[in-house]
């Protein structure tokens, strides 16, 4: 077994309550890190080497230390709950079965950051989390660990659970702000960053809940002996929700540096293809990242392992490597179709895409009209130049990262799966019968 | 989009106005809009689960902004019901992970079963089928939610009938 740091106490029964969950050496980072200064805290978390888990996997205490602390205005901390990139369900593990873990976080986490209201956005969607981390909240706050005068050090903190709506653009932190504020979710021009004008237009840091989670155990344990874990650029563990067509789909906490191959095919993660099924191709950090073919996936260009890190997943850049995201890992078998989930994906950025960039909400709806005219046997051998061609004006030229997540699913799948683009082109009818059988499969068979 | 007004006086409980004014009192001074969205989902809770034009009025008078801010915000977000929907709301994720787990086939299953298609209302106004994307269960798929819960695993024709068989008893046993 490799090492756990988040879910080490999953299996306690009653860990989601506060008495087990206590009982356990729960909040004992709160009565340590309250003694310290806050800028140590931060300090620590610095030097754990902690990225940000939530996909971009940017410094998290490099992000700290750009809070502007000096002006005296009101800080946030805001916890990015907002779950909704397709392969990503992690967070929701973690607040279902574990919630003080993430509220012990925003606690110490607060303090370090010297916020005295934080916020925790939970997509709407995950309507019994709401209710789990408010009784959560509730708890602690009986036991003097939220409210005024925190284990009588005189720090206050007020936690509040603020709810989504449906909007998978919220996961952008500052649409998510936007949102916070009562408005639409739309992205805003940066700089400024959150950092100096956020929430209420105060200095405000947005963090992932799976960062926030982590910290407790890194005030504890000391960020040295959180960046022994992992590798040297990828410090620590992490979560990866695999699903598609594995024999063990769930949530996996792994230590970074993991190979991919013991990863899909060991019995303690993935445990292998589904239904004696040959591996076909793999998106490894949410539907943004570019999918990889499966000699890709496992091995990289120059012939070395592929690592489940930020580095190893990265190499060769986009040309024959991904990104590790926000481990939301998706396997494909040798049935499924490339085009018909590349279309799957476009008509999801369509659909989620706010409308403000002219290349996102024109670029997003032109890729899914051309790719379900390619799918369904209208295609042209000009479209898939087409494609690139709209992908490549999208990429770079919008406000927020949603146009350049819209673009890479479909520039990868050319890049690695051009033939099977042609081939539609050229056997429309066989293609259409295809579809990894869709038309003539019944529900019993998937069963 | 804002076709339909309810025809109903809509006005908090005295329970739901405590809860209005508790999720209100969380912001700081002069930042209330900040509670647009829990209001809304609380005044779609409460009303029929959609909003109606008197439904989004009300909050923006609760909340002292233009009815034009509740709008805009409410027809943003896939939460918001902008129109009736029936007793069960099913929405059925489609995106990429569910589909190759078989969403579509639980759709088709789903549109045989209510002799409806994605969008309609059956007959007896109990069930509302919708498609939606991602609802972070891609390692559970095929998945549907239904109000509170998300219901997973939907690969066989005799869990789609539990299903259909449970919804329709709560409501039986409600009524």
């Amino acid at each position: 077994m490799s090492k756990k740091i988040l879910l080490d106490k999953i299996n306690i029964e009653g860990i989601k309550s506060f008495d087990v969950y206590r009982a356990n050496g729960g909040y004992a980072s709160v009565e340590k890190a309250l003694k310290m200064a806050p800028n140590d805290v931060i300090e620590e978390v610095k030097k754990s080497g902690l990225r940000g888990r939530g996909g971009a996997g940017f410094p998290t205490g490099m992000k700290w230390s750009f809070l502007d602390k000096k002006s005296g205005r009101p800080k946030y901390l805001v916890c990015n709950a907002d779950e909704s990139e397709p392969g990503t369900f992690k967070d929701r593990y973690l607040m279902e079965f574990i919630p003080h873990l993430l509220i012990e976080g925003m606690i110490v986490s607060s303090f370090a950051l010297e916020a005295n209201l934080s916020f925790i956005y939970v997509r709407g969607e995950f309507r019994w989390i709401i209710k789990i981390l408010e009784q959560a909240i509730a708890e602690a706050k009986r036991a003097g660990f939220l409210g005024k005068n925190i284990l009588g050090t005189g720090y206050d903190l007020e936690l509040v659970v603020q709810t989504g709506a449906g909007a998978y653009i919220c996961g952008e932190e500052t649409a998510l702000l936007e949102s916070l504020e009562g408005k639409r979710g739309l992205p805003r021009i940066k700089p400024p960053f959150p950092a100096v004008v956020g929430l209420y237009g105060m200095p405000t840091v947005v963090n992932n809940v799976e960062s926030i989670a982590v910290v407790p155990w890194i005030v504890l344990n000391s960020g040295e002996e959180y960046a022994k874990v992992g590798t040297a650029k990828s410090a620590g563990t992490k979560l990866i929700s695999a699903c598609g067509n594995i024999n063990k789909p769930g949530v996996y906490e792994i230590e970074l540096g993991l190979p991919v191959e013991e990863f899909i095919f060991s019995e303690e993660y993935c445990g292998g293809i589904a239904n004696g099924k040959r591996m076909k191709a793999v998106v490894a950090g949410g539907s943004s990242v570019p999918i990889l073919p499966t000699e890709l996936i496992l091995k990289t260009a120059a012939g070395e392992n592929r690592l489940m890190s930020y580095e190893s997943l990265s190499d060769g850049g986009f040309a024959t490597g991904t990104m590790l995201g926000s481990g939301g890992f998706i396997v494909y078998d040798e049935d499924q179709c490339i085009v018909r989930n590349t279309w799957n994906f476009a008509r999801f950025y369509h659909h989620e895409s706010c409308g403000q960039c002219s290349p996102c909400r024109e670029g997003t709806g032109w890729m899914e009209r051309i790719l379900h005219s390619i799918e369904n046997g209208h295609g042209k051998m000009s479209d898939i130049d087409l494609l690139w061609d709209v992908q490549r004006k999208i990429e770079g030229n919008t406000i927020c990262p949603l146009g350049d997540a819209a673009a890479w699913p479909v520039a990868s799948a050319i890049r690695h799966f051009r033939e099977e683009f042609e081939w539609h082109v050229m056997e429309p009818k066989e293609c259409m019968n295809r579809n990894y059988g869709l038309r003539e499969k019944s529900i019993m068979s998937i069963a | 989009m804002l076709a339909v007004k309810s025809g109903k006086q809509v006005e908090f409980s005295p329970a739901a106005m405590d809860r209005a004014r508790e999720i209100i009192s969380r912001y700081p001074d002069g930042k209330q809009k900040s509670a647009l969205l829990p209001l809304l989902h609380l005044v779609q809770d409460e009303f029929g689960n959609w909003l109606s034009v008197d439904s989004m009025d009300y909050i923006a008078r609760l909340l002292h902004i233009q009815p034009i801010e509740v709008y805009e915000v409410a027809t943003f977000y896939s939460m918001y019901n902008m129109q009736p929907v029936g007793r069960f709301l099913l929405e059925i994720c489609h995106t990429g992970p569910c589909e190759i787990r078989g969403a579509e086939e639980l759709i088709s299953t789903l549109q045989n079963k209510l002799l409806i298609k994605v969008g309609e209302t059956s007959a007896d106004g109990m069930f509302t089928l919708k498609r939606v994307e991602c609802l972070a269960a891609c390692g559970y798929a095929p998945m549907l939610q239904c109000g509170m819960h998300y219901h997973e695993f939907l690969d066989s024709e005799e869990k789609i009938d539990r299903l259909l068989n449970d919804l329709r008893s709560k409501a039986t046993q409600n009524n």
